[in-house]
């Protein structure tokens, strides 16, 4: 990816097997800071268990992965405290209420004053009027919000998310990016998805994956829809 | 100290979360009243044999009611998906460990509170005793140690709720033959002193089983 700028993201052959699968075979990449990198790819091709193993939530079979220069081997846990991962779930306590469920990772993550940044979530995300109802009673789009809230409880300098548009109608979508915009517009964004238009809307870098390979990348003016919907089809042989 | 923190976190996210379900202390309370009522019925015999039989009905309504909030412990993580949530966080795995345990001791403790009584109301024996109430604290340490640790193993697999008591009861079984013995010595009104042998296995395996943990916990919980 961008190599001019020092990276906030590095594979180097990164390798993520399952028994006998391999899902990553090899991945080598640089993700510059300040980044909004989409990464496009048939379903199995390896999206979410790269975004997964670039979190840490997942250890990597083989290879290397630098989180802000931090190698994820020996520095795991340092490395989590710089991204914000929001995935297909929620991660949210159905038993719990908004308030207390960004608490509660505000805690885990280390937050000074978890209280007052829950509160300033909440305004953030828009769901302080319904601070104290459980995050059970939500409907799709408020838990993405809230889950997006969870994500940026502790301002991290990375935010990953793994396919983020999914359920969510068109509105709720760009209101997710103008959260994010908002508030830190230079926080370096990996986002995976199935939609060109929407993605290059925000994206300035982008890879598609094929078979656990970058097949194809490109960003600038080389970044277009066409270029993307031609290099998608040629290299995974299907049509988006 | 952000360990224990998130420690701390974990577990009154845990206890705040069950006492609005109450999934967990309901389940494990009829199961453990249950059992008694049964062997009370099962079992019609003098004070003498009662007094002998009666820390074996006892462990044995609480080691399967603790199975059962074992199996609860890891499982709504995962329903939720929230365990990857958790492993995303910039917590040491041992202070998951360590939040979860102390949750569900808090809920074994609160159920042996509430079980306590009715077993000497069935049984008509004096278990308020400081000798039975210490081995049992004990006992319910040590089961809820190891325990949290099987469940964490469990939770990744198809079978869970076999898997746990299958995989779990044998290695707790010292603990539980420990807090029985000691209580039968208690019950025939012997003191700490003469319990000291059983007192020592069960603080060993207490001391092992809070051990052990923090040495694999991170291997086990994640994949």
């Amino acid at each position: 990816m961008n190599s001019l700028s020092s990276p906030a993201i590095e594979a180097r052959g990164l390798v993520k097997s399952f028994g006998n699968t391999k899902v990553l075979r090899g991945l080598n990449f640089r993700v510059g800071k300040g980044v909004t990198l989409a990464i496009f790819g048939p379903n199995g091709a390896g999206k979410t268990t790269l975004i997964k193993t670039l979190a840490s939530v997942m250890r990597p079979t083989s290879g290397q992965v630098f989180i802000d220069g931090l190698d994820l081997k020996e520095h795991a846990q340092e490395a989590r405290g710089h991204l914000g991962l929001v995935s297909h779930q929620s991660y949210l306590y159905g038993a719990l209420s908004a308030e207390e469920n960004l608490v509660f990772y505000g805690r885990m993550y280390g937050v000074a004053e978890p209280r007052e940044r829950t509160r300033e979530i909440l305004s953030l995300v828009g769901l302080t009027a319904r601070r104290h109802d459980r995050a059970a009673t939500f409907s799709r789009g408020m838990l993405q919000r809230l889950s997006l809230g969870r994500a940026l409880i502790h301002k991290p300098s990375i935010l990953m998310l793994d396919e983020p548009e999914t359920g969510l109608d068109p509105q709720a979508l760009a209101s997710m990016w103008d959260i994010l915009r908002h508030d830190a517009p230079s926080r370096t964004i990996i986002f995976t998805s199935h939609n060109f238009e929407r993605a290059l809307a925000v994206a300035n870098e982008a890879i598609v994956l094929g078979r656990g390979k970058i097949a194809w990348s490109a960003q600038g003016d080389v970044l277009t829809l066409t270029s993307l919907s031609e290099a998608y089809v040629h290299t995974t042989g299907e049509h988006p | 100290m952000s360990f224990w923190r998130q420690a701390l976190a974990v577990a009154h996210k845990d206890v705040v979360a069950e006492l609005r379900s109450r999934e967990i202390i309901t389940s494990v309370l009829v199961f453990a009243v249950l059992v008694l009522v049964i062997f009370n019925f099962a079992f019609t015999a003098d004070v003498a044999t009662m007094t002998l039989i009666a820390p074996g009905v006892l462990w044995v309504a609480f080691a399967f009611a603790g199975v059962l909030a074992l199996n609860r412990t890891f499982i709504p993580e995962k329903e939720e998906g929230c365990l990857e949530g958790l492993l995303a966080c910039p917590a040491e795995r041992e202070a998951i460990y360590l939040g979860k345990m102390l949750g569900t001791l808090f809920f074994l403790l609160l159920v042996e509170a509430v079980v306590l009584p009715i077993f000497a109301l069935l049984f008509n024996i004096n278990v308020f005793q400081i000798e039975i109430l210490a081995v049992t604290a004990l006992g319910t340490i040590g089961f809820t140690a190891i325990g949290t640790v099987f469940a964490a193993l469990a939770v990744n697999t198809r079978a869970r709720e076999m898997v746990l008591p299958i995989l779990f009861l044998p290695i707790v079984s010292p603990v539980i033959i420990a807090v029985v013995e000691s209580s039968a010595l208690a019950l025939d009104g012997g003191g700490f002193s003469d319990m000291a042998v059983w007192l020592i296995i069960l603080i060993s395996f207490d001391v092992i089983f809070l051990t052990v943990p923090f040495l694999v916990f991170s291997y086990v919980i994640e994949e």
